[in-house]
């Protein structure tokens, strides 16, 4: 970790932004144990709708503008629907 | 040892300091540097009870698991960019041993090395807006209702609110999007290379954030970057409704698509650059 006052200090980071990068970015190499982890079921807590990152086809990044007459329900339900 | 797999973090070029002697990776042991043919694999030892296919599946299913992981993945890496510039691999990539990783190495040497040469000296930043005021819950988007308690609202009087409210959102939602493309075009003009991310919504979202209208990474030269956060800081507050988030400097876990598979399924490299209004 660098010292504080850095710009390059690393503050504390949010679950949805770690995950973003981490099942959506880094480099996929083939391992030994492969999992494609948006095929992984997912099922159990219903990590798709969890993870945004793991849907990964946005058509407009502006969709949500776009679309702006009905704007998601926040807070979020308490029974996640079918992310589709 | 036939019940340990090994677990990669991400790929570098040697020499890399040694890494901090307290540092732990996923699984909890401490992370070494496999060196081969010109590369280094930072990797860590990990039981086949949890890291073989049908248990690793299993966990991914997990979101305490799957947390604890990704973060312990993320440290790992974090303590690499402070004393090189690591190309990140996805989560939970696995080998069945040394070998393993060091045929990896050899296979995936040209796209490996043409990767960290694209992201040599550069950080990541995330940048993200945010349309609501935070707090409330509701996005912000719809006005106050203005009618008095005591009188019950005739149904004309409803639509009209109706219609003003909507009214209202259109017009705010107007705004926020010329406010982000414009954000957008002017930080991936400054940035070596952006990238659009999906739009954050659902639990693991703050309630009270509003809506996520941009989840955007941008690929930033290290030297560069207190200019690039200065860019973002000017644009800050000039929309009352909008909240601008950044986050980082990250691994460049965004951009580790390579420059040459631009056509593939990240074309949504987003809206074009010089489009701004």
């Amino acid at each position: 970790m660098t010292a504080s006052g850095d710009p390059f200090a690393q503050r504390e980071i949010a679950l949805v932004d770690l995950l973003d990068r981490l099942l959506a970015g880094g480099v996929v190499l083939t391992g030994d144990i492969t999992l494609r982890i948006a095929d992984v079921d997912l099922v159990r807590i219903d990590l798709k709708a969890l993870i945004s990152a793991v849907n990964a086809q946005v058509p407009s990044p502006f969709a949500a503008v776009d679309d702006g007459r009905d704007p998601p329900e926040l807070p979020p339900t308490r029974d996640l629907p079918d992310p589709e | 040892m036939t019940d340990e797999l090994r677990y990669v973090y991400a790929v570098c070029r040697p020499p890399a300091a040694p890494l901090h002697a307290d540092l732990t990776g996923v699984a909890g042991a401490p992370p070494r540097q496999l060196v081969h043919e010109g590369l280094v694999a930072v990797v860590s030892p990990v039981p086949e009870r949890d890291f073989a296919h049908e248990p690793l599946r299993a966990h991914l299913e997990d979101l305490d698991w799957l947390a604890e992981t990704a973060r312990a993945h993320q440290s790992v890496v974090s303590a690499l960019t402070t004393v090189t510039c690591p190309l990140p691999l996805r989560l939970a990539t696995v080998f069945r041993d040394d070998s393993g990783v060091r045929a990896m190495l050899e296979d995936e040497s040209d796209r490996l090395r043409r990767i960290l040469d694209r992201i040599d000296g550069h950080v990541e930043w995330g940048v993200k807006v945010w349309l609501g005021d935070s707090g409330d819950g509701d996005g912000g988007a719809e006005p106050p209702a203005a009618r008095p308690r005591s009188t019950p609202e005739s149904g004309r009087d409803y639509l009209r609110r109706r219609r003003a409210g909507n009214a209202a959102r259109e017009e705010s939602a107007a705004r926020a999007e010329v406010f982000t493309r414009r954000l957008y075009g002017d930080l991936a003009r400054y940035a070596a290379d952006a990238r659009l991310h999906p739009a954050q919504t659902g639990p693991l979202t703050e309630a009270g954030s509003g809506r996520n209208i941009l989840n955007s990474a941008f690929l930033v030269p290290r030297a560069r970057s207190e200019e690039f956060l200065e860019l973002i800081g000017r644009a800050e507050g000039t929309q009352p409704g909008l909240r601008v988030e950044v986050t980082g400097p990250w691994a460049a876990y965004s951009f580790t698509d390579g420059p040459e598979a631009t056509d593939g399924p990240e074309a949504t490299s987003g809206p074009e650059a010089g489009e701004t209004p």
